[in-house]
C-alpha cells in the first residue's frame, strides 16, 4: 500500500512539471502587460514603464523566466505579486480560509442534500417524490449560478432587505453574533453554489444507487431478512458510493480553487476572485502559483480517491 | 486690451482695492472660471486664497464608520508604487502630500502650512524654484515628527530607478534640498510655471524616511511597512488584504481641527461598478463608491427612491478618436505606421474633417454618457481659462459627403465611394469597454451614410494599454487608420496633456513605440507653441499658448474630441464628501463628513 502510494507520487512529478510548463509556456505568451494602466497616466513617463518591465524580466526570454520561476518554486520561494509587491504565498494564505468556508460549506451543503434526496428516490424510481427530486434536479443545473446568483440579491437583499450581498472578511462583533453574521452573509453564496452542486449530483448519486440496488447480491440481503434501512445502507450504498466518491475526490481541488463567478457576484474575497483579478491585471505570477496549485491538488485527490476505492471495496487492490 | 486691464486688475487686487471676490466675478464676467482667475491671481503674485472645503462637525469623531466600496480594491498601500487609481486612492487614506486639489482646482494646503506664492516668498519669479513650508507639529501615525528631510527622502526615493517607482517622472528634473526642519527648496532645471506637480496630488504623498530609509532602491519591495502605511493622514492603518479591504480608525493627533469626522473606515473592494452602485444607491450597504461607469439609463432607475444618489466630478479626461497620420498598412524597416509614410486616406485634411463631422456628439451623450458626459470640440477642456473658444462642432452627413466629393471620393455603385479604384474604408479601433462599442456602432452608421465603410475592431483594454513591444494591437503602435479611447487629466494643468503631441514624442520602433503622440501628427507650429509653454511664466500668456495649440489640433483634425467626460460616483444621501474632477476621490478625505 505505502510502496504503491509512494509510486504514484513519483509518476506524479513529471506530469506536474509538465503542467507547469504548459501554464508558464501559454502564460507568457498571453499578450498583455501588469503596467498597462500607467500607459494613458501622462503623470508617469513612458520610461518608467519600461524600467518596471525590465525590473520584474517581463523582457527576457520565455525558457530563462521558467527557469528562475522553476528555481524558486524547488525552493519554496512562489515569487511575488507585480501588481501588489508582495509574497505570492502570503496573497493566498490571507484567502484561503474564507474560500475553504464558503465554498466547503456549499459541498457540505450539496452533499447533505444529494445523497438523501438520490438515495430516496432510488429507492423508489418513477414515484412522485422522485419525479419532483427529478424535476428540481433539472432546474438547479440548467440555471448557472451567475443567474441565480443575481436572483437572489435582486430577492434577498434588494426586494426584502433581509442578507447583505456584500460579503465582508471584517466583521465588527465577537463570539455568537460574530458567527451569526458570518452564517447571514455566507447563506446566499452558499446556497447558490450548494444548490447547484447538489442538483448534479442527486442525479449521479440516484443512477449509481438504480445500478447496485437490482443486484443479485441485494435481493439475496433481503431475502436473509435484512430490514430495508440495513440492505439501503450496508449493502447498497457503500458500493454506489464508489464512482461517488471519485466524483467529490475531483471536486474538492475546487474547494481550494474558489469558485470565480460567484465569489465576484457576492464580492466573496476568495481564490477564485484572486485569479481573476490576477488575470485581468496579468499579474503573472499569481495567476500561475494559483493554477499551479490547484494542479497539484488535483493530482493529489486523484490519489486520494484510488486509496479510499480500497477501503470501500476490499476487492481492489493496488499493485 | 484684456492683457493689460488684467494686470491693473491684479494690482488692485494686490493693493487692496479691490478684493478677490470681485476679481473673481469680473473673470467669471469675461468668461474665465474661477479656478483660472485665482490662478492668475496667485501667478500675478496675490497669495491663494485658501479654500477649505465647506465642513460642518464642530469636533473630531462621532461619526461612526465610513463605508467605501471600490469595485476594483487596492492592491497596494506605497503611492510610490501605486499603478492605478485604484492603489493612489487606497493609499491617500493613511498619506498625505503637502497640498491636494480642490473642486475648483485650487490648491487646498494639507501638510503645508501655505501654499507658495510669489507674495509670500515661496515662488521665484523666473519660475525656477518653489519654497515649500511644513505644517509645525505634524506627526506620523507612529508619534515621530514630519521634517523637511522626510520631503527630500521622498524625492531621493522615487528618483532612484531601482526603486522602480511610478512616482519617478513626477519628481524628475528638480533637486530639493533642505533649508531648515521645516522648510524644503525645489530647484527646476528648466523655469517651470506648473511647479505644483511634485508633493501634491496622488504621486506627491509622503511616506516617513525613519521607515523606508533602508529600503531605498533595489531593497524596495521588501519594506514591510509597504503593506502598513505609517502616514500622517486623518485615518491610522488597521488591517490590509490586497484586492478585498483597507481598514483605518481615527487618528486623535490629526494635524486639522475638528477632523477627522468618522471613527472607523473601510474600503471593500471586489465585484462590477452595476452592483457597487446598487449597494450605495438602492440597498445603502455602503456609503460611497468609486468609478461608477455604468449607463446613465441604469443610475436614474436605481436612483428613484433609492438610498443614494449619483455625483459627478468634471475634471479634463477627453473620450476622443485619433487619426492616423501615417500608413498603418505599408511595412518600412520593419515598422509599420512608419512616419516614412503618409495615410492614404486621411492625410487630405477634408477626409479629417468630413469625419469630424460625422461623429455625431448629441446622440452618444443622449444614448451612452448622460449625465458623465458634456459634448465638446476641444481637447483641451480645463482648466476653464485654457479652454479655447474660437472652435465649435456640428454633425452632418450632407457636410462630410460633400466634402468628400471635392476630395474627389465618388459614391461606387455600392454606396461605398472610391478613387482611382480605391474604396473609401477605414479599420477605427478601440478597447473592450461598453460605452465605446456603442459609440464605435454610431459613428459607424453615420459613416455608412456618407459612403464609408468602416470596419470596427476592439481590442482587450489590459493588450490595448499595455507597453508590450511584441504585441501589435497597442494603442502605441497604432495599426489602424482611427481609434478611440480616453486620455485623463491628472492635474489642473495642461503641460504633460498638450506635450504629447509635439513631434519629438512620435511613437516609433525606436523608441519602441514608448513616444506618446500616437497620430504621428507633426506641426511645427504646435510645437512651437508648446514649447513656448513649458518655460512662459506670464500665467496669460501661457494660457494663450496652450489655447492656439489647442486650435491647431482643431483644425487640423488630429483627434475628434467625442465626450468629455466626467467622473461618476455614487453617494449614500447623509454622506457630504469633498470631491474633485482634478483629484482622486479620497484625497480630500479629512473634509468628508455626514448629516441628516
Amino acid at each position: 500500500m505505502s510502496q504503491y502510494i509512494l509510486r504514484r507520487l513519483m509518476i506524479a512529478i513529471p506530469s506536474l512539471l509538465g503542467i507547469s510548463l504548459v501554464l508558464f509556456v501559454v502564460l507568457a505568451l498571453a499578450p498583455g502587460d501588469p503596467f498597462g494602466e500607467l500607459a494613458t497616466n501622462p503623470n508617469v513617463p513612458p520610461e518608467v514603464q519600461a524600467a518596471l518591465r525590465a525590473k520584474f524580466g517581463l523582457d527576457d526570454p520565455i525558457y530563462l523566466r521558467y527557469l528562475h520561476w522553476l528555481a524558486a518554486m524547488a525552493q519554496g520561494d512562489w515569487g511575488f505579486s507585480f501588481v501588489s509587491r508582495m509574497n505570492v504565498d502570503t496573497l493566498i494564505l490571507q484567502r484561503l480560509p474564507t474560500t475553504l468556508y464558503v465554498i466547503g460549506s456549499a459541498q457540505l451543503l450539496a452533499l447533505a442534500i444529494a445523497i438523501p434526496v438520490g438515495v430516496y428516490a432510488a429507492t423508489r424510481p418513477y414515484s412522485i417524490f422522485d419525479q419532483i427530486a427529478n424535476t428540481f434536479a433539472f432546474i438547479g443545473f440548467s440555471l448557472p449560478t451567475f443567474f441565480t446568483g443575481i436572483l437572489f440579491i435582486l430577492i434577498f437583499s434588494v426586494k426584502l432587505d433581509w442578507l447583505p450581498f456584500v460579503y465582508s472578511t471584517d466583521i465588527k462583533a465577537t463570539g455568537i453574533a460574530w458567527a451569526l453574521e458570518m452564517i447571514r452573509q455566507a447563506i446566499m453564496p452558499v446556497m447558490v453554489l450548494g444548490l447547484f452542486q447538489a442538483a448534479s449530483m442527486t442525479r449521479f448519486v440516484r443512477s449509481a444507487m438504480l445500478d447496485v440496488i437490482r443486484l443479485d447480491y441485494v435481493t439475496t440481503a433481503r431475502a436473509k431478512g435484512l430490514g430495508q434501512a440495513k440492505v439501503i445502507v450496508k449493502h447498497v450504498m457503500r458500493n454506489a458510493m464508489i464512482p461517488v466518491v471519485t466524483l467529490i475526490a475531483l471536486q474538492m481541488p475546487a474547494v481550494f480553487g474558489g469558485a470565480i463567478v460567484t465569489e465576484q457576484i457576492f464580492r466573496i474575497p476568495g481564490i477564485g476572485s484572486l485569479l481573476i483579478s490576477s488575470i485581468l491585471a496579468n499579474d503573472t505570477p499569481v495567476v500561475m502559483a494559483v493554477t499551479f496549485v490547484f494542479a497539484c491538488l488535483v493530482v493529489l485527490f486523484n490519489l486520494i480517491a484510488d486509496v479510499l476505492y480500497g477501503w470501500l471495496d476490499p476487492r481492489i487492490s493496488f499493485r | 486690451m484684456f492683457d493689460k486691464d488684467l494686470r491693473t486688475m491684479i494690482d488692485d487686487v494686490k493693493d487692496g482695492r479691490m478684493n478677490r471676490r470681485a476679481f473673481v466675478q469680473r473673470m467669471i464676467a469675461v468668461g474665465l472660471t474661477a479656478p483660472m482667475a485665482n490662478q492668475i491671481l496667485s501667478l500675478g503674485g496675490v497669495a491663494m486664497a485658501q479654500s477649505p472645503n465647506p465642513y460642518k462637525p464642530t469636533k473630531r469623531g462621532g461619526g461612526g464608520p465610513l463605508k467605501l466600496l471600490w469595485w476594483q480594491g487596492p492592491t497596494l498601500l506605497n503611492p510610490h508604487f501605486a499603478t492605478g487609481t485604484k492603489d493612489q486612492d487606497g493609499s491617500r487614506l493613511f498619506y498625505e502630500p503637502l497640498a491636494s486639489w480642490d473642486a475648483d482646482g485650487h490648491l487646498n494646503p494639507i501638510l503645508a502650512a501655505e501654499i507658495p506664492s510669489i507674495q509670500n516668498g515661496g515662488l521665484s519669479k523666473d519660475a525656477k524654484t518653489v519654497v515649500w513650508k511644513l505644517k509645525p507639529g505634524v506627526k506620523w501615525h507612529d508619534g515621530k515628527p514630519v521634517t523637511a528631510d522626510d520631503l527630500v527622502f521622498n524625492w531621493e526615493y522615487a528618483t532612484d530607478p531601482a526603486t522602480a517607482a511610478v512616482s519617478g517622472g513626477t519628481y524628475a528634473d528638480m533637486t530639493v534640498e533642505k533649508v531648515d526642519d521645516l522648510t524644503i527648496r525645489i530647484t527646476f532645471k528648466q523655469p517651470t510655471p506648473f511647479w505644483a506637480n511634485a508633493f501634491v496630488g496622488a504621486y506627491g504623498c509622503i511616506i516617513p524616511k525613519h521607515l523606508f530609509a533602508e529600503y531605498k532602491g533595489s531593497k524596495s519591495r521588501e519594506a514591510p511597512n509597504n503593506l502598513k502605511p505609517v502616514g500622517t493622514g486623518p485615518y491610522k492603518f488597521v488591517e490590509f488584504k490586497p484586492g478585498d479591504l483597507v481598514r483605518g480608525e481615527i487618528n486623535p493627533d490629526y494635524h486639522m481641527a475638528n477632523r477627522p469626522y468618522f471613527d472607523t473606515l473601510e474600503m471593500k473592494g471586489g465585484g462590477d461598478a452595476v452592483s457597487a452602485a446598487r449597494a450605495v444607491i438602492q440597498t445603502g450597504e455602503y456609503d460611497f463608491a468609486w468609478n461608477i461607469q455604468v449607463e446613465d439609463e441604469v443610475l436614474l432607475r436605481l436612483e428613484k427612491g433609492g438610498k443614494g444618489k449619483t455625483l459627478y466630478a468634471v475634471g479634463g479626461d477627453i473620450e476622443f478618436i485619433a487619426v492616423n497620420f501615417t500608413d498603418p498598412n505599408t511595412e518600412v524597416d520593419g515598422e509599420r505606421s512608419s512616419m516614412k509614410t503618409k495615410h492614404p486616406i486621411l492625410s487630405d485634411a477634408r477626409v479629417r474633417k468630413a469625419l469630424a463631422l460625422l461623429v455625431d456628439r448629441d446622440s452618444i451623450k443622449k444614448v451612452i454618457y448622460g449625465r458623465a458626459g458634456r459634448t465638446t470640440a476641444n481637447y483641451l477642456n480645463g482648466p476653464e481659462e485654457f479652454v479655447s473658444k474660437n472652435t465649435k462642432w456640428e454633425f452632418s452627413i450632407e457636410k462630410a459627403s460633400a466634402l468628400l466629393d471635392e476630395a474627389g471620393w465618388k459614391v461606387g455603385g455600392d454606396g461605398i465611394r472610391e478613387k482611382d479604384g480605391k474604396k473609401l474604408k477605414l479599420l477605427y479601433q478601440t478597447s473592450i469597454n461598453g460605452p465605446r462599442q456603442k459609440t464605435q456602432a454610431i459613428v459607424k452608421q453615420a459613416c455608412q451614410k456618407a459612403g464609408i465603410d468602416v470596419e470596427l475592431k476592439s481590442v482587450v483594454a489590459s493588450v490595448f494599454f499595455s507597453s508590450d513591444v511584441a504585441n501589435p494591437d497597442t494603442y502605441a503602435k497604432f495599426y489602424a487608420d482611427i481609434e478611440m479611447f480616453q486620455i485623463p487629466m491628472t492635474q489642473p494643468d495642461p503641460a504633460l496633456h498638450m506635450r504629447r503631441y509635439h513631434s519629438r514624442e512620435v511613437a516609433t520602433k525606436d523608441n519602441k513605440w514608448q513616444g506618446r503622440n500616437f497620430p504621428r501628427w507633426v506641426n511645427k507650429d504646435f510645437d512651437a507653441a508648446v514649447d513656448a509653454a513649458d518655460t512662459e511664466t506670464d500665467p496669460i500668456k501661457r494660457a494663450d499658448l496652450y489655447v492656439k495649440a489647442n486650435d491647431l489640433m482643431w483644425q487640423d483634425t488630429v483627434v475628434i474630441p467625442v465626450m468629455h467626460r466626467a467622473a461618476v460616483e455614487a453617494c449614500s444621501n447623509t454622506l457630504r464628501p469633498a470631491l474633485s474632477g482634478w483629484a482622486n476621490q479620497t484625497d480630500n478625505l479629512q473634509d468628508w463628513y455626514r448629516e441628516g
